[in-house]
């Protein structure tokens, strides 16, 4: 005896899904309000919205205050913001000379560019873009400091978001070649150069970052010859690369022990050398896996960049404080302060954040 | 062991010559005084039960095992630390793999085209235009531009055999390339190395394919423990086999 109904006619039956399970009625059935404890939690999430948005909203724009000259004419329970108009250059440029502005903002415009030409492959002039991008740093440094013409302007006039932006993405773009390089070291067979590695990540990682920083601005000096002095940004600059390299170099020595040796294998017996297997084969699987990881590390590193302050640079944070300590404003800008510096820093770290997922989902390959 | 020059015939070239070869992993001691040589053209399939040496053996012929003791030539090039003969015999000798082991961020023709680009300096059109007559030769030029994710086991064990024709090699080395495969893909791949015997390359397989071995072998080596229990032509090997090893091993092997 048959026990199962055949239902198959010999022609398609397909026919378009029940109307309540796609669209936005089916999206929210699923998503929403499936089954009661699903049900539960979204009216407690729009309870907990509503105690938060209306007052949040309240305080940094209905009530607040946009005009006066100092911090007694904010009046209101708002936010004050009368601030703004005439510091938020200092946020942004720090002590940089305001008639030289031009020249952080034409440095960040072409950073756009130079970018592109890096992270997306698809793009027109390629191959001049490709050299743009490589001449870049140069070209911004010429920009940042003179010379050659150029007014020449110290570092220590960097200072606000911008300075965050410099120390921060140099890097974040020198610390991903370190850390590579200190990866493949960590996995050489050659003894010394794996000792090295291995010793350069575990101490790095072993000690406070602020304590490198320390070193690199107090005691580095008495080493140096008396009439060497190196820039006491880039002193920090080198100390933040470091220091992210060492993390960068664990995140991708993890990527490369995912790769099995079978791959190692297929370039030896190809015929490929090893650092043409590295940079062919090995290294684009290996750092796709590690994206998480890395740009976990540029996050990381891009916020530290506010340790700056212990050299005597003013960033935006800096310049938070130096407002808040300013005895027009004082009492009335702690909130407002810091909240603009967020924002700033949440922009970019965010952005980051969403590149690295676009990236994550255009190198995946198993199935489109 | 056994010598092989009584097999060979004097005047045939051996593209493969290894003489008193010996390998250890640790202590353990994988490859016993192994002497084996190939000449020009032949197909030498070599089985034996899981742990005996035969894939050490053939990853000893393209260096991907270092091997302690005795000699391998090939094509007249010794293989020793010097990375210049290395390369040569790399060059020489393409290797397919049990995993296939392409490389899952390229696409199929990228894989092929790789090492021709990089290692052979080919110029990419030239490189591609290769690639893709050989995907023709295994009949899968419409995948060309697919990653290997995308593909079949059995479609990826041709583009792999692809891969290393590219490089045209003198030698052809499988170990275990139909073992990871569907039984309904075995076929397509053994279909695909039966026509590469037949043009007259020399192949050395590790397989436990005894069908395939018998249309294809030229000789057929057991090897067990590290050491080669038997060598002999197909027909003998199947019919009378001479140890009592092999004749265990071929009762358990062709029991179902």
């Amino acid at each position: 005896m048959i026990s199962s109904k055949i239902s198959y006619t010999g022609s398609n039956k397909s026919r378009p899904p029940p109307p309540n399970t796609v669209g936005v009625i089916g999206w929210m059935r699923s998503n929403l309000f499936g089954g009661s404890v699903n049900t539960c939690l979204t009216l407690i999430s729009c309870y907990i919205l509503w105690l938060i948005v209306p007052p949040l909203l309240d305080w940094t724009i209905f009530n607040a205050d946009f005009t006066g000259d100092v911090g007694g004419e904010c009046t209101t329970e708002g936010a004050c913001w009368a601030w703004l108009d005439q510091r938020i250059y200092q946020f942004l440029y720090g002590f940089y000379p305001p008639n030289s502005y031009w020249r952080v903002n034409l440095t960040i415009i072409l950073l756009f560019p130079a970018l592109a030409y890096v992270l997306f492959d698809n793009l027109p002039f390629s191959k001049q873009g490709r050299w743009f991008s490589l001449a870049y740093p140069f070209v911004a440094t010429f920009l940042l400091i003179g010379g050659f013409g150029l007014e020449g302007i110290t570092t220590d006039k960097f200072g606000g978001f911008m300075l965050n932006l410099v120390a921060g993405i140099s890097g974040i773009v020198l610390s991903l070649p370190i850390g590579i390089l200190l990866a493949l070291g960590r996995r050489s067979k050659l003894p010394t150069i794996r000792i090295l590695c291995v010793s350069f990540i575990e101490f790095i990682r072993g000690v406070p970052l602020i304590t490198l920083l320390f070193v690199a601005v107090i005691i580095l000096q008495l080493f140096l010859p008396p009439n060497v002095t190196l820039d006491q940004l880039v002193r920090v600059m080198i100390m933040i690369t470091l220091f992210a390299s060492a993390y960068m170099a664990e995140v991708i020595r993890g990527g490369l022990q995912a790769i099995p040796n079978g791959q190692y294998e297929a370039g030896k017996a190809m015929g490929l050398g090893y650092w043409q297997s590295m940079r062919l084969i090995i290294l684009p699987q290996a750092l796709k896996i590690s994206i998480p990881g890395i740009v976990n590390t540029f996050i990381g590193l891009f916020k530290d960049t506010t340790l700056v302050i212990i050299i005597g640079l003013f960033d935006i944070l800096g310049q938070a404080r130096v407002l808040q300590t300013n005895p027009d404003w004082m009492g009335k800008v702690d909130h407002e302060t810091f909240l603009i510096a967020s924002v700033f820093f949440f922009i970019v770290c965010f952005s980051i954040s969403r590149y690295s997922i676009n990236l994550e989902k255009r190198l995946d390959k198993d199935h489109d | 062991m056994i010598d092989n020059s009584v097999i060979l015939s004097k005047d045939v070239e051996n593209v493969i010559e290894i003489s008193g070869l010996n390998k250890w992993f640790g202590n353990f001691h994988v490859l016993q005084d192994i002497d084996l040589n190939v000449s020009q053209g032949e197909k030498i399939i070599i089985c034996g039960p899981s742990g005996s040496g035969k894939s050490t053996l053939i990853r000893c012929i393209n260096r991907l095992e270092e091997h302690q003791e005795g000699k391998i030539l090939v094509n007249g090039t010794e293989l020793s630390h010097d990375l210049k003969n290395i390369d040569a015999v790399r060059s020489e000798v393409g290797m397919v793999f049990q995993s296939f082991n392409l490389f899952p961020h390229l696409t199929a023709l990228e894989n092929c085209t790789l090492a021709l680009i990089w290692v052979r300096k080919t110029p990419k059109a030239e490189a591609e235009a290769l690639a893709m007559q050989y995907l023709e030769r295994v009949k899968i030029p419409e995948q060309a531009n697919k990653y290997p994710g995308q593909l079949s086991g059995g479609q990826q064990q041709r583009v792999a055999i692809a891969r290393s024709l590219c490089m045209n090699p003198k030698i052809l080395l499988f170990d275990e390339p139909t073992s990871a495969l569907d039984p309904e893909m075995i076929k397509e791949v053994l279909d695909t190395m039966v026509e590469l015997a037949e043009t007259g390359m020399t192949m050395l397989c590790v397989t436990h394919e005894m069908g395939f071995a018998k249309t294809v072998a030229d000789r057929i080596i057991f090897m067990d423990e590290g050491q080669i229990v038997e060598e002999s032509k197909p027909d003998k090997f199947f019919n009378e086999p001479e140890h009592d090893r092999t004749k265990l091993f071929l009762s358990q092997i062709l029991a179902h």
